[in-house]
């Protein structure tokens, strides 16, 4: 049984069902909310913060990916004041790690890179926090470069909740917290991992990646990785 | 009525952005027509001049000299313009950042170099080479900065359009020409 109700999405009427979150109708109708850390077939964290909306008669801004729509609800996607704090975040993504897009493999295909593109971020007005981190190539076939990494959760949610062998997790509290692979074994060395590689193909940088590409080389296939999701759910 | 006057320099780059400078091919033509370059790699002037409309800079600032050159550029230029992603963010030359100076120079000049019976022991330079700032930053930490054009390098028809609006009087709006790395 299935709950139709109706929002507004930027003044338009939409038809939507119950339980779905703001994200998810924006999308379906074209309507864009940009973010990072959503992927189509995981679930939603709110981790990002870039797909904050206004919603009528809520005071603070509420991420779209995990806000269910109801009857009546009316959105706001963009605004000066939403516009401002987006860029904010990608500048502050920019800051967090090492973010070198003349070195990196996903340079030309990387989400981060294209919303900062995207929002108008032509410089960093934040002081850049220059991290020491490793890099892990340890696994055959793939690496993991800390540098790159948004803390998305996607490679997470991913192994755990489609590949079902949760290898990945993240450690540490704030500005400390860092992905592990099976409590901080070398990713090589993670007998839990199945070398699938969908982790690698869900990262929305370069911190994960193929072994043997160079710069701008390493193109990802997301929507397949979404797709499984959507193949189960019909069975 | 008098041309326009623009500066260039190159600071901790690969250079990569003068050449794409460069490769504007006959688009410097209409930029020559309304300005002179008068400093930089490409010409022989050996002080930055006063009275220079465009300052455009490469590179990330890194060391002493980086510094002095920027601050000399931005008080005798009326808008300066940060070119290419090392000015823009940093980018390669900041990599080094997370490593403590002198061991980073160490690394390079002491264990990385091969000691050959009757040459002298290999050792960190410092006999005209400018000191090394503790970190390599984007220009604009160091200096007030109008324009940003980052890219690795910034395509021809983005310097061009910068180059084109600023002489224009306009102030660049870089748009979908945006682009990092």
């Amino acid at each position: 049984m299935t709950d139709k109700v109706k929002v507004r999405i930027d003044g338009e009427v939409i038809a939507a069902t119950a339980g779905q979150t703001i994200l998810e109708v924006a999308r379906a109708h074209d309507k864009y909310i940009p973010a990072l850390c959503y992927m189509e077939g995981l679930s939603a964290v709110g981790a990002c913060r870039l797909c904050m909306v206004e919603v009528s008669g809520v005071a603070r801004l509420l991420p779209a990916c995990t806000t269910p729509v109801q009857e009546g609800l009316a959105v706001a996607t963009t605004s000066p004041q939403i516009q401002s704090y987006r860029k904010m975040v990608i500048e502050l993504l920019l800051v967090e790690r090492n973010h070198v897009c003349a070195v990196c493999v996903s340079s030309g295909h990387c989400e981060l890179q294209t919303l900062a593109q995207d929002h108008g971020v032509t410089h960093v007005r934040y002081p850049y926090n220059y991290p020491r981190l490793s890099v892990d190539t340890t696994h055959p076939r793939y690496v993991l470069d800390h540098n790159r990494c948004v803390l998305c959760s996607r490679c997470v949610r991913t192994c755990a909740e489609i590949e079902g062998a949760h290898v990945w997790d993240i450690a540490g509290r704030g500005i400390h917290s860092r992905l592990v692979s099976e409590l901080q074994r070398p990713w090589g060395e993670a007998t839990s991992c199945t070398s699938c590689g969908k982790c690698v193909q869900a990262c929305p940088t370069g911190a994960m990646a193929e072994k043997g590409w160079g710069v701008e080389e390493m193109t990802k296939q997301r929507a397949g990785v979404s797709r499984l999701t959507s193949m189960r759910e019909g069975q | 009525m008098d041309k326009a006057k623009i500066g260039t320099c190159w600071l901790d780059g690969c250079s990569g952005c003068h050449m794409s400078l460069l490769d504007l091919d006959e688009g410097i033509v209409a930029v020559l027509e309304k300005a002179d370059i008068v400093f930089g790699p490409l010409v022989d002037a050996q002080e930055w001049p006063e009275g220079v409309d465009v300052a455009v800079i490469e590179g990330a600032v890194s060391s002493q000299d980086d510094l002095k050159l920027a601050k000399i550029a931005r008080v005798r230029s009326k808008v300066v313009v940060a070119l290419g992603d090392c000015a823009v963010t940093g980018n390669v030359p900041s990599m080094r950042n997370g490593i403590p100076t002198r061991k980073l120079l160490e690394r390079v000049y002491v264990e990385g170099a091969t000691e050959r019976p009757g040459t002298e022991r290999p050792g960190v330079p410092t006999d005209g080479v400018p000191a090394l700032l503790k970190q390599a930053q984007p220009l604009h930490s160091a200096i007030k900065v109008d324009v940003h054009v980052p890219g690795c390098p910034p395509k021809p028809s983005a310097i061009l359009f910068v180059l084109s609006e600023l002489l224009e009087g306009r102030e660049p709006d870089l748009g979908s020409k945006l682009r990092f790395g």
